[in-house]
């Protein structure tokens, strides 16, 4: 039996920042984090990019060299799963029956791609999420003609951009009327749909998918709701994730998409949750709030290990992501749809669109609320420093 | 199957010693993190948002600062590496 300390359930970039957190701050006490995957913390943003068209081999994604990983003074139990959460004694239990005795647990389990019934039953059907995932894949993506990308969210975008850079045909299909809609509101959709159209990926937008329809056991093509057929001896499902917390059935915890936190990331006495797992109460926003940028991961396992040691702030950082398709680089800050999505305007405040550099301020009602840069980080920088002024003065 | 690595003995982060920044050109994706964490030690090239290093040896009263950005990089960028030399 293991000593009490911190117990890390989950090995990604939250994971890394709580065990770097509390190293940082001085805590002496044993650490242990257990992770599903056998791969100590590497990268998740590269696979759909880097990883997929080879220019990063596996072991470049990891996020810290193993030396400083060892310096760290840190148990990693990989290739392991936590399966119960003993939250009043304190314990968790592990798939080969080991009991772990904590002080402090930290959920930070991440995501499981969704796969709808239709994606089920067919080889050439994919998700993204793993590693593994984006090493199968791209041996796929190396023997096929072409892909169809279900689910044009920020992942079925970056696949879709990085399968036309290793020369595939690509067709994205979304229900939704352009690309990113739902996420960066309706202007920048338009936008992100020109520049796929332009690459030559084939939009399907405002449509589902019906049915997969196979040969031999294999896919070959794509059915939409509307009847269209698209050719596709490979299929990505890229139609969002549920947080991986079946494991936490039976704790106690509170889970209604993701586990339900405090302002504190603190989900119950001495129990945590950090990165996409967690859905915490954002003061700022007056709401509680669950975030799948990897900016966030980092940030919330720093927060969660100053938590622990007795830092008093609640945790309300400003949102920040990244994503690059082609050749073009967007950052986001701040929220980018406010809450009526009709009263949500877009200014541009530096560069030109039409000139494929810019950034502009997100408005809602009478303030700023986010910022967005596309291949234009200086103006990207003044955009996210006007956050939280009056709209009125923002350009 | 156990995959277990355990920590060498008696090192821990807290390990005294001049630090240098170092940042991986190649793997920054210019979020910006560490210019708003450490405004004093890094900032950005104008035309790709690049993190540039202000000055690669922080001082004392600097270092939580280098910690933190290289902790808070999204993009596992940046490094402290230990001794001037290494």
């Amino acid at each position: 039996m293991s000593g009490d300390g911190v117990l890390v359930i989950g090995a990604g970039a939250a994971a890394l920042g709580v065990v770097e957190g509390l190293r940082e701050q001085g805590y002496q006490e044993p650490i242990d984090v257990v992770g599903a995957e056998k791969w100590s913390p590497y990268d998740r943003p590269p696979l759909s990019k880097r990883v997929l068209d080879g220019r990063l081999t596996p072991e470049q994604t990891e996020l810290r060299p193993s030396a400083d990983l060892g310096r760290l003074g840190a148990r990693w139990l990989l290739g392991h799963r936590v399966v119960g959460l003993d939250v009043d004694a304190h314990a968790a239990e592990l798939d080969d029956g080991k009991r772990l005795r904590w002080s402090s647990a930290v959920v930070a389990t991440g995501l499981a791609p969704r796969l709808p019934g239709f994606a089920r039953g067919l080889d050439g059907v994919h998700v993204l999420r793993t590693l593994d995932d984006a090493l199968v894949l791209r041996t796929e993506m190396l023997n096929a003609r072409g892909i169809a990308v279900v689910g044009a969210g920020v992942l079925g975008c970056e696949i879709a951009a990085t399968a036309r850079g290793m020369g595939l045909e690509v067709a994205l299909i979304d229900k939704e009327p352009a690309p990113m809609w739902s996420r960066t509101g309706h202007e920048l959709a338009a936008m992100l749909a020109t520049l796929h159209t332009r690459r030559g990926a084939k939009l399907h937008t405002g449509v589902g998918v019906a049915r997969l329809e196979g040969d031999g056991g294999r896919v070959r093509e794509v059915v939409l709701a509307d009847g269209t057929r698209i050719d596709a001896d490979l299929v990505v499902v890229a139609l969002g994730s549920d947080t991986a917390t079946d494991w936490l059935q039976g704790s106690g915890l509170t889970v209604d998409d993701g586990v339900v936190c405090d302002a504190h990331c603190r989900a119950a006495p001495d129990v945590y949750a950090a990165g996409d797992v967690a859905r915490w109460y954002h003061e700022g926003l007056g709401r509680l709030v669950r975030r799948e940028d990897r900016t966030n991961a980092s940030a919330q396992g720093l927060a969660v290990a100053r938590r622990i040691l007795g830092d008093t702030r609640p945790y309300a950082p400003m949102a920040s992501s990244w994503t690059n398709q082609y050749d073009v680089s967007l950052h986001f800050a701040g929220e980018l749809v406010g809450e009526n999505p009709e009263d949500t305007a877009l200014t541009v405040v530096s560069g030109n669109p039409g000139e494929g550099k810019f950034a502009a301020t997100v408005a809602a009602g009478e303030h700023v609320i986010g910022a967005v840069g596309w291949n234009d980080p200086r103006g990207f920088r003044a955009a996210r420093a006007a956050i939280g002024r009056p709209s009125s003065t923002a350009a | 199957m156990v995959n277990v690595m355990e920590a060498p003995e008696g090192v821990t982060a807290q390990e005294h010693g001049a630090a240098r920044i170092v940042v991986d050109e190649p793997r920054c994706i210019g979020a910006g993190q560490c210019v708003m964490v450490a405004p004093d030690l890094f900032d950005q090239r104008d035309e790709d948002g690049i993190a540039v290093v202000l000055r690669d040896e922080p001082r004392s009263d600097e270092l939580p600062a280098a910690r933190e950005a290289a902790a808070l990089c999204p993009a596992a960028a940046i490094r402290l590496v230990r001794g001037s030399g290494a």
